[in-house]
């Protein structure tokens, strides 16, 4: 059940977000409403689960000291698919993720994967480990933007729970209220894990 | 399991140039698949907007297209009868950037309907805009008297609560849409003989 641990790790004891604090970018930045978090969260989940697969099967191929170069190649790739499918098929998805689907390239969370995990393992617990790190990445984010969007906008998932002139807290649809959650979510998470002993 | 290959000169070379080619093989199979897609959702949005914004029509808005001052304008016909413009503007003055409407105008220039196209505004603030409460105070006005301003600067228009630079620019788009089809309207008129009607 080795295989399986792969998998769980990146969901809460390693989780990107919440706990390795990576790819804080497209965390702070697109997570105003719950569709963008879960859309955006989706986008990384495919492309982090085929860079690691393809990294993981190329790794004797790919000599080290061209590794880095040869890895963003491979990311690229994916991201570039990502885009071209979203704006075929998600136009208004794809609107409103705007510039960070084409910055997930550059998202720590994927590079790091390759460089730490999937040049130095078989395909198998790569796949597991793309797609454990990409469901938790997506489901902080998604957590992350539902509470601005309760918060700030007074609806889940774009659909209205308040009133139309009910008062809700602006804030935290800004950048600041971004920081505000985020902070106090990592607290939280690290609150659990001390109590549970993950 | 093989041994990784060895950084010398031709190794490096060899494997990010077949790297790139496969990976650029595959990005160019993707693109062929994905641009009949892309260019379907992006017609079905423009066709649906016109839909949306114009007094009902019985030609095809398409064929229609005209680039005026860097606006697009369709017209609208109902049995060879010229019954409404819809015009494609646009404001550079958002809170982040350009943004796009479509706005629909019946023959005696007064707002029909009004669509929001594409926009970057903050969620919960700016997109406000893109609901009834905001756009509802628009229709059925003609601009030649309703002063497409916000209040705040000695308009007619009510603001939305803390989005008051989209609002601005949402009239400024408006405004330009306007002019556009009083242009338009005038040079029709004076071939028809009437003249000076406005």
């Amino acid at each position: 059940m080795k295989n399986l641990k792969y998998f769980t790790n990146g969901l809460i004891k390693e989780n990107p977000t919440f706990v390795l604090v990576l790819g804080t970018c497209p965390t702070l930045a697109v997570t105003t409403s719950g569709i963008n978090g879960l859309g955006m969260g989706a986008a990384t989940t495919f492309v982090l689960l085929f860079s690691n697969m393809f990294i993981a099967m190329l790794k004797n191929f790919i000599p080290d000291k061209v590794r880095i170069a040869a890895f963003i190649v491979v990311i690229a790739t994916f991201v570039t698919i990502v885009d071209m499918v979203m704006k075929a098929y998600v136009p208004d998805l794809y609107k409103t993720l705007g510039i960070f689907i084409p910055l997930i390239v550059v998202n720590c969370i994927i590079l790091g994967r390759a460089e730490a995990f999937a040049q130095k393992n078989k395909v198998v617990p790569a796949i597991l480990d793309g797609l454990g790190m990409g469901l938790g990445f997506t489901m902080a984010i998604t957590l992350l933007s539902l509470v601005r969007e309760l918060l700030g906008n007074g609806s889940l998932f774009e659909i209205k729970l308040l009133s139309e002139n009910a008062q809700t807290i602006l804030i935290f649809i800004l950048p600041p209220g971004a920081f505000i959650t985020y902070g106090y979510m990592i607290a939280i998470m690290n609150r659990v894990k001390a109590k549970y002993n993950i | 399991m093989a041994q990784k290959l060895e950084s010398n000169l031709r190794n490096m070379v060899l494997s990010l140039a077949l790297i790139s080619l496969v990976m650029s093989g595959s990005l160019g199979m993707v693109y062929n698949l994905t641009k009949g897609p892309i260019e379907e959702a992006n017609k079905a949005k423009e066709v649906s907007a016109i839909k949306e914004v114009l007094p009902q029509f019985d030609n095809d808005p398409l064929t229609t297209k005209k680039e005026v001052d860097g606006l697009t304008v369709y017209t609208g016909t109902m049995g060879g009868q010229v019954v409404g413009f819809a015009v494609k503007t646009y404001t550079e003055k958002g809170f982040s950037g350009r943004f796009d409407l479509m706005v629909g105008f019946k023959i005696d220039g007064s707002i029909n309907n009004i669509s929001v196209l594409e926009q970057k505004e903050t969620p919960g603030l700016g997109t406000k805009m893109k609901e009834d409460k905001f756009k509802n105070q628009f229709l059925g006005k003609n601009p030649e008297s309703y002063k497409m301003i916000v209040k705040k600067d000695g308009g007619e228009v009510d603001a939305i609560t803390a989005a008051t630079i989209s609002s601005r620019a949402y009239c400024d788009a408006m405004q330009k849409a306007y002019d556009l089809v009083k242009k338009l309207s005038v040079s029709a008129d004076t071939t028809a003989g009437k003249g000076g009607a406005e």
